[in-house]
């Protein structure tokens, strides 16, 4: 192509490449758009040089902002910390936990943290409200497991309870029927005897009979009279409020299968302050001793 | 330049060889870089690769699709390093063929999952994810706890990982079979020789049903060493910002 090729009805120069007699326009580019596309074009120059971008032999360049994603984040955390360092601090030199909710300030620091860790942490098993779920205990309640002082739930939180902690709990409940240990018949009659702890309907007979049972497998941790032993984390047998479930085919299925729940330790994923402020936070969820 | 491109468009061989420099050039820019790979995975203690069992587990995330709604990088911003825990280092993932970093949230990301959860709730909430989080969009998966781990081509599955770079011993494709059912069961005489091969793995049945290793065991197994490996304190973050 030599000479520009104009076409006739339009004015406007084509390609000069013709398919069946039909040529294209060669119309230029819509100026706006030219130029946001050089301004581009040169604003990735600017960013070779500010950022890093370009790979060599041993590393890559690091532009002059020597911009470092890890380094940031490193230093918000440090500025985060250094906001929270005071309160922190405080957290973790009051004389008890107890001091700290007989603090206003310091409560509701431990309230605000706690309850954002909560939310994090603790929501997905015990429910956003602390409501729990079957196996999952209740904290809003009056009914503990483990013990419901600051103290204890500290405790809980650090080591967890039947955790990888080396200082947690181990005690389980034996699984009764399916390690042979008792009978189908006992393990029914057994139920019956727990049913009539709490009061609901049973038959007289069966838990009667269970009593002995019950005397020589269950009172090492339950105690004698149902009321359970925190320190091997065995609930109350006699009130209304039942982790896995107090219908008679739940209590069944426990004492033929066994529990042993785990709480996860925390101690090492949240450090101390954390535990600290989440202990008074859940012990202020409504059921705290 | 309308002119100079005539002298391609007329040669076949001279358009082919153009082709292949143009592209030459995208494809170096995009594979050179990973010859220098040992430049961006950081020097990490704790890091081995997957234990059988655990990779079973991982071949089942994948076939689940689990990646499609949950991701396994925590990034380096700070509401994530506070929610989620330290963020992702690329060693972590380095023996992740393919990786599972995900692109998308529905749900939470998985990265520092493992220990977070009892193995009960993990179980629990695959079967019946609302029974737990009512609030959760999850599918359950219930068909996990009662299908049995098919362990026929563990074995070949190393071999493949090794393959592509995973550092897997003769020794640990010998026992790949024997690992995978001895990470189930913490009275087996292979304990000690299965913690050997793969340190910090958590021996136990997973799944709360010791008569059956099932897809359930090995998707927990999984599970509960995600994240875990890395010992942070004696990992470097000053050498390794980028």
């Amino acid at each position: 192509m030599t000479e520009k090729d104009i076409d006739e009805t339009t004015g406007v120069e084509t390609t000069g490449h013709e398919w069946d007699g039909i040529k294209e326009l060669n119309n230029p580019l819509p100026r706006w758009w030219l130029i946001i596309f050089y301004v581009t074009v040169a604003w990735s120059v600017v960013y070779w040089i500010l950022m890093p971008a370009w790979p060599g032999i041993t590393g890559y360049t690091k532009g002059l902002r020597n911009h470092s994603e890890r380094a940031n984040v490193a230093e918000q955390i440090a500025a985060l910390d250094a906001e929270r360092a005071e309160a922190t601090r405080r957290l973790i030199a009051a004389p008890s936990l107890q001091a700290i909710e007989d603090d206003p300030e310091l409560l509701q620091f431990a309230m605000a943290a706690g309850g954002s860790l909560f939310g994090d942490n603790c929501a997905t098993c015990h429910g956003a409200g602390g409501q729990g779920f079957p196996g999952y205990p209740n904290l809003n309640d009056d009914s503990w497991v483990w013990g419901g002082s600051l103290e204890d739930i500290k405790t809980t939180i650090t080591v967890g309870r039947r955790s990888d902690h080396p200082e947690t709990t181990l005690t389980i409940m034996q699984a009764f029927g399916r390690d042979q240990v008792l009978s189908r018949d006992e393990v029914s009659a057994v139920t019956d005897y727990v049913l009539s702890l709490s009061g609901q309907p049973h038959d007289e007979a069966a838990a009667a009979s269970a009593a002995p049972l019950y005397v020589t497998h269950c009172t090492a941790c339950h105690a004698a009279d149902g009321t359970g032993d925190r320190t091997q984390g065995a609930p109350n047998l006699t009130d209304a409020i039942w982790l896995y479930g107090g219908d008679r085919a739940t209590i069944y299925d426990t004492i033929w299968n066994g529990r042993a729940s785990v709480m996860p330790a925390w101690d090492g994923r949240l450090s101390e302050a954390e535990i600290i402020a989440l202990s008074v936070y859940v012990h202020a969820l409504g059921g705290g001793e | 330049m309308y002119h100079r491109h005539k002298i391609f468009e007329k040669s076949g061989i001279l358009l082919t060889v153009g082709i292949l420099v143009t592209v030459a050039i995208g494809g170096v820019v995009e594979i050179a870089p990973l010859f220098y790979l040992e430049s961006t995975i950081e020097e990490v203690d704790g890091v081995r690769p997957y234990s059988p069992l655990e990779l079973a587990g991982r071949d089942i995330y994948v076939r689940e699709g689990c990646y499609v709604c949950h991701s396994q990088q925590v990034r380096p911003l700070r509401d994530e390093v506070e929610r989620y825990g330290h963020y992702s280092l690329a060693a972590e993932s380095m023996y992740d063929h393919p990786f599972q970093w995900g692109s998308k949230r529905s749900g939470p990301d998985l990265a520092r999952l493992g220990g977070k959860y009892s193995d009960e709730w993990h179980r629990q909430h695959m079967e019946d994810p609302r029974s737990l989080v009512p609030e959760s969009i999850m599918p359950p998966y219930a068909f996990l706890s009662k299908r049995e781990l098919d362990l026929s081509n563990i074995e070949a599955s190393l071999k493949a990982n090794r393959a592509v770079g995973v550092p897997y011993t003769d020794e640990m494709i010998e026992n790949a079979v024997l690992d995978a059912k001895s990470q189930v069961d913490p009275f087996s005489d292979n304990y000690d020789a299965l913690l050997a091969r793969y340190p910090k793995a958590q021996i136990r049945d997973f799944d709360g049903n010791p008569e059956q290793i099932t897809e359930m065991d090995a998707l927990i197994a999984y599970m509960q060493m995600l994240g875990t490996l890395v010992d942070f304190e004696t990992y470097k973050a000053e050498e390794n910002y980028r």
